[in-house]
């Protein structure tokens, strides 16, 4: 470890540095704390006005109402389990179907040149930068022309097109990749398709888990597709959610409402806490270096 | 034999790219020409082909909510890529002090970016909200007097969003600083040290300018994702009190689906697409360019 600014280590300095960075601290976890703590106190308790205090006596109902007997507007009263399961459906095929397809698409456009390949890069950078609320609206005549809306399995098709850019981090990637190995196993007579999955593959596991954690997060916390492209029957749990808290009710039940949050949020979450860097790394990969 | 073989070889990597690059010329650039066409007809409720020319975007520039929602975008914008990267240097400068529980303080400012908005918004909906949040808290801390009402506030409500907004890109902006800052190389800061320049000096003339390619690249994330912003609107305020938080995407969304205005939308929808090519088209050109010199 390196030396770094041996003068500031001391003196009050360091106490304005510590203070600052609780602030910020503070601040960040405002919406953490309210929500997990408002989850586990009884109703009663929230309404006598106790919001960002420990709960003075524990409780477990929000989490199970909000699980399986919280209204979100549907016909019956089943609270956010069938959205769970539905944005599972979806997020668990998209995420390895996009993730590999944009891995091969990476591979061919970093290492076997061809004519047009600029236009093509041009073409899928610009898809990153444009707006979804553009593409929905198309998109929902085409999936009721197709009935596509019948299925999750439209979902899963929009997602994967949506994430042909992807291909560009891989790209990035296999562009510094040493091509000896491949010009090896190309003399030896290998095809495109051997040399990818024998060689190209297995090697691309850091960027895969990079892409992989991106897609995942994105794809389960998509609320414009999610909202206008699924089955009204296999709603996801962003749309879930938000029915669920815009429910009108003679008493809105803050307790259930954000064990749901929670709920909805824990996946992504989850994942963040065991591949937190890769978020960081996946997000400045493909913008820095087109 | 061996021909067939060299020619399979020397297509193979077009046919391989082929389904990729069909699927995004009618996935992005064919919708995108439906929706551009859309916008010169007269369709309102129901796809109309009747061709009325540049009516709608005459319409759309008439248009009271739309002027709104550009206002908005033209306080949203600056505010929303500015306040993450002023904070996000500066928090990513006082972690790099070799404090204690860097990784935990890290993780708690970073750890928004893995929410969605919808997750987001809803607690901040409550925490922002005067009757269960903070407000309500103060009022009950003894504070009787304490307002904080922004979301229900219509000269307000759209600085609600750049709270949320800023709260959840902060720590992935600070990480992106982060990592410029460990790149700087001590020498330099050392010398300069030697020469006996003051510390803020040192931070000023020597360290932000090297985190230059970290601004660009961040606030090159950062423009794009702001532009875009509608999940954060619909959760928040739905674009109220009245239309007063509305922004582009919301505008765009709410035509088309809402108020059976395709024509409008379409033309709101090019609108913003053209303002989303003004940020990317010279980005990736120099990025091409850069790349044919390497």
């Amino acid at each position: 470890m390196t030396e770094r600014l041996p003068g500031s280590s001391r003196g009050p300095a360091r106490w304005a540095v510590y203070g600052s960075l609780l602030l910020g601290v503070l601040f960040f976890l405002l919406p953490a704390w309210f929500g997990l703590i408002n989850a586990f106190k009884p109703l009663s308790e929230i309404q006598a006005g106790n919001v960002l205090g420990l709960p003075r006596s524990w409780t477990l109902l929000p989490w199970g109402e909000a699980w399986s007997n919280a209204c979100t507007g549907a016909a019956a009263c089943t609270g956010l389990s069938r959205y769970f399961i539905a944005s599972l459906l979806v997020v668990v095929p998209s995420t390895i179907i996009s993730t590999l397809w944009g891995c091969f698409n990476g591979y061919v456009l970093a290492k076997w040149r061809f004519r047009g390949a600029d236009l093509v890069l041009f073409l899928m950078m610009f898809g990153i930068f444009m707006p979804a609320a553009l593409f929905v609206f198309p998109l929902s005549l085409v999936f009721a022309k197709l009935q596509l809306s019948q299925s999750l399995a439209g979902l899963v098709v929009v997602h994967t097109l949506y994430s042909v850019p992807a291909a560009l981090y891989f790209r990035n990637y296999f562009v510094g990749f040493p091509g000896e190995l491949i010009k090896a196993a190309r003399i030896d007579g290998a095809g495109l398709w051997t040399i990818f999955w024998r060689i190209v593959l297995p090697t691309a596991q850091p960027i895969l888990v990079v892409v992989g954690t991106m897609q995942f997060t994105a794809i389960w916390n998509d609320f414009i597709f999610a909202l206008v492209l699924a089955p009204s029957d296999q709603q996801l749990v962003t749309v879930g959610l938000n029915n669920l808290t815009n429910v009108q009710e003679d008493v809105p039940r803050y307790n259930v409402y954000m064990a749901a949050a929670v709920i909805a949020g824990a996946p992504t979450l989850l994942l963040y806490i065991l591949a937190g860097k890769y978020f960081v790394r996946g997000l400045t990969a493909g913008a820095v270096k087109g | 034999m061996s021909t067939l073989r060299a020619r399979l070889d020397h297509w193979l990597p077009q046919l391989a790219v082929a389904p990729a690059l069909a699927v995004s010329l009618i996935f992005f650039y064919g919708l995108t020409a439906w929706v551009a066409a859309l916008s010169f007809t007269e369709s309102e409720g129901a796809v109309s082909w009747a061709w009325i020319g540049w009516e709608q975007y005459r319409r759309l520039f008439e248009d009271d909510t739309w002027w709104k929602a550009l206002r908005n975008l033209a306080l949203y914008l600056p505010l929303v890529v500015g306040l993450p990267l002023v904070l996000g240097c500066g928090l990513a400068i006082l972690l790099d002090q070799k404090v204690r529980f860097e990784n935990s303080i890290r993780t708690s400012i970073l750890y928004p970016l893995a929410l969605s908005w919808i997750v987001a918004g809803t607690v901040w909906r409550w925490l922002l909200s005067p009757e269960t949040g903070i407000e309500k808290f103060m009022h009950g801390m003894g504070f009787e007097g304490a307002v904080f009402d922004w979301i229900v506030q219509p000269g307000q409500a759209i600085f609600a969003l750049v709270i949320v907004a800023v709260w959840h890109s902060t720590g992935f902006v600070m990480s992106m600083f982060m990592a410029g800052l460990r790149s700087i190389d001590d020498s330099v800061i050392k010398a300069a040290m030697i020469d006996g320049a003051s510390m803020p000096r040192i931070y000023w003339r020597v360290v932000l300018p090297a985190l230059r390619p970290t601004v660009f690249s961040a606030a090159l994330i950062l423009l794009p994702a702001a532009l875009r912003t509608f999940d954060l609107v619909v959760v928040l305020t739905q674009g109220g009190p009245g239309q007063s938080s509305v922004l582009p995407a919301f505008f765009v969304f709410d035509r088309f689906f809402r108020r059976d205005q395709m024509g409008l939308g379409a033309a709101s929808a090019m609108v913003l697409l053209l303002t989303c090519a003004m940020v990317a088209v010279p980005y990736i050109l120099g990025e091409l360019r850069k790349q044919r010199h390497d």
